[in-house]
């Protein structure tokens, strides 16, 4: 068996991507995943794109490994029950048509640069290893200034109004501009897609100015699905690191990360196998990292109580749906990605019961039937949906995950009749299905909630947002690091930058 | 104690109170750690005289204490605190500390391993959320025991002849080593340890049995000069001795609340307690630093010119520049000198040039004075009878 100088444990985006980097510095890079196939949360979960980094797209060439985009601009139609949708075409709703009340037309369109502009300000932040609030901390103060200067320069007014929304709510900033309720359920839909968070908690805003950063090929806002969907962005992802040199080994699940003497020195897979490295990337949740593979032994307890402490609750379910006809939303167009979501009330009241353990009677969702655009080689028609809420730790799991299923399809039904009668064939993941199966703490798509209180020099933890460990050699490189989740590969990239500049 | 009246009790008696109550004349009671107990029963000079020259007891039952059993019990005290753990053999007692993750200070202790895997940890502050925390991931239960333990100390140089006369074979007890023996109904657990820097025991046993065991010692000692001590006594016992107290000489770090007061153990000459080789404990990361750029802070003995006591007294170089600051004092009856533990800027330690500022209330107005003071050795007192085996009869 060959020696490798760096293990990156998890080949999810960001671990191909921290793995890509550093073998074109010149590493041996060994990529161990648990899973059959490498992909991690970007095949599982996610269907579809918004903020993949152009850094990683570009830099690992996945142009060159087979990723195509089928759009790079996904229309949305926010479906009504009685077939009066809500059209949102190019990004971000940049034209509405519809059941659209005329004023909001152009509230909206303020409103929606205004978010972009703040989104598109805040975006450098994304790239940057997250500043440290320390007087020796050696903060790259020019850059920063540059965020500080680019908000000033919008002009007194609109700094203002960045620092009024910046820590509010969703919910209470779209009531502020808009009245379509359409819209507004679209939109608080989006804005805390994947959080534990509804449109009225509090800080709901800045995660979704985080959402909006991110873009599909140089378009801010825009939402991207490849050619053959998710998965075929893993794919391209794990060739070009593949390509790159970087070795992936499939089924080889990380027992625990050795340590001697505070430093790390490989790994132990739960097959007893033990390999060694100098240098051991974690790409799977910092909380899963410390806690389980490293263990309180190694960690002081401040750290590690910490680390048990990080608030990892998932709050979305995936659902997947075997279909023998192509459902018809009451005439909506079914390429479209469709949303359920009547309103910014029914986004919080579908959140309320999930606040107790509780499953909500109807829940709000984003459909995707990727079988309208391609056909399947069956004839049958798959739909993937996002829905939310779901509880992550109900008191009966299967109990719940059956009455999640039934509101679900009652609310597909209510929307396109018949549907039910054509389902042939239905997966459910709650989040506790989701850990179960990505090993994310909590079902928690973001590997660790993205709320403000863990964002930035609090992401994972205060402490050790840069990527560091309290561990010599042990680096952390998830979606639980900074910026965040998403499948974008941005925190494996910075994690690979901050070791190059560690050396 | 749920009882809803517990405002009506603000101070709790000890199991021994009948007793201490009794024999405290003066009535000078103070609050330790929620319990009524005395500073002075008599006569100060008296009762330091017993701990140097003939034998004390004093009411330990407010000290906190924790139960810490499991297969993990080493392991968990091994992280918990930067002394190896694993060299603690089973039936002795060891000083020790424990740190936040920034290497500053929670507390020091007394570290009793009972068995193989069952320990009691002793100490001033109360630390159960810190140590239910440190447990998660081991196999280990920690139990706050304090109110289960009776606890007495007996210390000065007719302690073991006392604990003879009381039926008591401690002639094989060896410094930091304790012993079980059956006692009335049940049983007491007797170490060769203390706070006095002198011969001395503490004797622990469950509360039913504290009377008993006060009664048993009073008619053992009343011809070796036995007497109840307070706190005010064992202050200049342990000054004396050079021990420090958390709280006096430095403040733990959960409840510090200026950065540039917290202290780790390196900053307060503890760093003979840290095993770098064990592996790793809470604040090891902090502390390697701090060793690599050497501390801030030293923590010293001082000989002070003058009878005064120089409690709280700022320390200067060449009687202007600020050097540090006294945290105990007092005018040692045994030395028949002026000394102080302090906190000194650690480049000043060798410094022929110290002085202490010390304020003198003099009917209603202070007296300042400026008093050269030395760096001395600790501990300042420390008798050849502390660690003799058997103990020598007096």
């Amino acid at each position: 068996m060959p020696s490798f100088d760096t293990i990156v444990i998890g080949a999810g985006p960001n671990g191909l991507a921290a793995a890509h980097r550093l073998a074109k510095g010149g590493a041996s890079v060994l990529v161990l995943e648990a899973g059959a196939a490498p992909g991690g949360g970007a095949a599982a979960l996610a269907h579809l794109s918004y903020n993949l980094d152009p850094r990683v797209e570009q830099g690992m060439d996945l142009a060159r490994h087979g990723l195509t985009w089928a759009t790079t601009a996904l229309p949305t139609t926010a479906l009504a029950a009685d077939g009066n949708h809500l059209r949102m075409d190019g990004v971000l709703g940049a034209r509405l048509s519809g059941n659209i009340d005329p004023a909001d037309a152009k509230a909206w369109a303020d409103l929606r640069a205004r978010l972009l502009r703040f989104a598109a300000i805040l975006a450098p932040l994304n790239t940057m290893t997250p500043p440290r609030p320390a007087a020796d901390a050696k903060n790259p103060l020019l850059k920063l200034a540059m965020i500080g200067l680019k908000a000033r320069m919008m002009g007194a007014a609109e700094f203002r109004e960045l620092g009024r929304i910046f820590l509010t709510n969703v919910f209470d900033l779209l009531d502020d501009e808009l009245r379509s309720p359409l819209l507004k359920g679209a939109l608080a839909f989006d804005a805390t897609l994947g959080s534990w968070l509804g449109p009225r908690s509090p800080n709901s805003v800045l995660p979704w100015l985080y959402r909006l950063s991110g873009a599909t090929q140089g378009q801010q806002g825009a939402l991207g699905l490849p050619e053959g969907g998710m998965p075929a962005l893993a794919t391209a992802m794990a060739k070009a690191a593949v390509a790159a040199g970087v070795t992936i080994r499939c089924n080889a699940r990380v027992a625990r990360i050795e340590v001697t003497d505070g430093t790390a020195t490989g790994v132990t897979l739960t097959s007893g196998e033990e390999i060694t490295a100098k240098r051991i990337v974690s790409a799977l949740a910092p909380k899963t990292t410390l806690t389980a593979l490293i263990g309180p032994r190694h960690l002081d307890n401040g750290l590690y109580t910490r680390a048990r402490h990080q608030k990892a609750r998932g709050g979305a379910a995936r659902l997947d749906l075997t279909l023998s006809s192509l459902p018809d939303f009451r005439g909506a167009d079914p390429t479209h990605r469709l949303l359920i979501a009547p309103s910014d009330q029914h986004v919080e009241r579908a959140f309320n019961p999930v606040k107790y353990g509780e499953v909500p009677e109807e829940p709000v969702m984003e459909l995707l039937i990727p079988t309208a655009r391609t056909p399947a080689p069956d004839g049958q028609h798959r739909l993937s949906a996002i829905v939310q809420y779901a509880p992550h730790a109900p008191a009966d799991r299967d109990a719940a995950r059956a009455a999640m299923l039934a509101a679900c399809l009652l609310q597909l039904e209510r929307h396109a009749p018949g549907l039910t009668a054509s389902v042939t064939e239905t997966r459910l993941r709650m989040p506790y299905d989701i850990e179960a199966e990505t090993g994310l703490p909590g079902g928690n798509w973001h590997a660790g909630e993205l709320s403000v209180e863990q964002m930035l020099f609090l992401r994972p933890l205060p402490g050790i947002a840069q990527y560091r460990t309290p561990i010599t050699g042990l680096w952390l490189a998830s979606a639980g690091c900074h910026p965040g989740g998403g499948v974008s590969g941005t925190p494996g990239w910075n994690a690979a930058l901050a070791m190059e500049a560690e050396r | 104690m749920n009882d809803l009246r517990h405002y009506e009790t603000p101070l709790l008696p000890t199991p021994f109170d009948a007793r201490t109550a009794a024999a405290c004349k003066t009535h000078a009671w103070a609050n330790w750690g929620g319990y009524r107990t005395v500073t002075t029963f008599e006569d100060l000079a008296m009762e330091h005289s017993a701990i140097r020259n003939s034998a004390s007891v004093y009411d330990l039952c407010p000290m906190i204490k924790y139960r810490i059993e499991g297969p993990d019990a080493v392991a968990f005290l091994d992280r918990l605190t930067p002394r190896n753990v694993a060299k603690l053999r089973t039936g002795s007692v060891h000083y020790t500390i424990w740190c936040d993750d920034a290497g500053h200070l929670l507390d020091d202790g007394t570290l009793f391993r009972l068995t193989d895997t069952r320990f009691r940890l002793c100490c001033q502050e109360r630390h159960l959320p810190w140590l239910l925390d440190s447990a998660h991931g081991f196999d280990v239960t920690v139990t706050e025991e304090t109110e289960d333990i009776a606890a007495l100390s007996l210390q000065g140089p007719t302690s073991a002849e006392i604990l003879r006369r009381a039926g008591i074979d401690i002639d094989a007890l060896k410094p930091f080593r304790m012993m079980d023996v059956p006692f009335a109904t049940g049983r007491l657990m007797i170490s060769r340890t203390g706070f006095t820097g002198d011969l001395g025991y503490e004797l622990w046993t469950t509360p039913d049995l504290a009377l008993p065991l006060w009664d048993r010692l009073m008619e053992a000692g009343h011809l070796h000069g036995l007497r109840p001590i307070g706190s005010d006594a064992l202050n200049i016992a342990r000054l004396e001795a050079g021990f420090i107290i958390t709280g006096y000489d430095f403040t733990p770090a959960h409840v510090c609340l200026r950065e540039d007061r917290l202290r780790t153990p390196l900053d307060m000459g503890l760093g003979w307690l840290i095993d770098w080789e064990k592996g790793h404990f809470t604040g090891r990361n902090a502390l390697l630093k701090q060793r690599a750029k050497g501390p801030e802070w030293a923590f010293v003995g001082l000989e002070i010119d003058g009878n005064i006591p120089a409690d709280g007294a700022i320390l200067y170089r060449a009687q202007k520049h600020e050097a540090g600051v006294v945290t105990g004092a007092c005018w040692s009856p045994t030395l028949k000198r002026n000394i102080a533990l302090a906190q000194l800027r650690a480049d000043l330690v060798k410094s022929p040039d110290l002085w202490a500022e010390i304020y003198a209330l003099r009917e209603l107005h202070y007296a300042k004075m400026m008093m050269r003071a030395r760096v001395v050795d600790r501990p300042f007192y420390t008798p050849a009878r502390r660690t003799l085996t058997p103990a020598a009869r007096f």
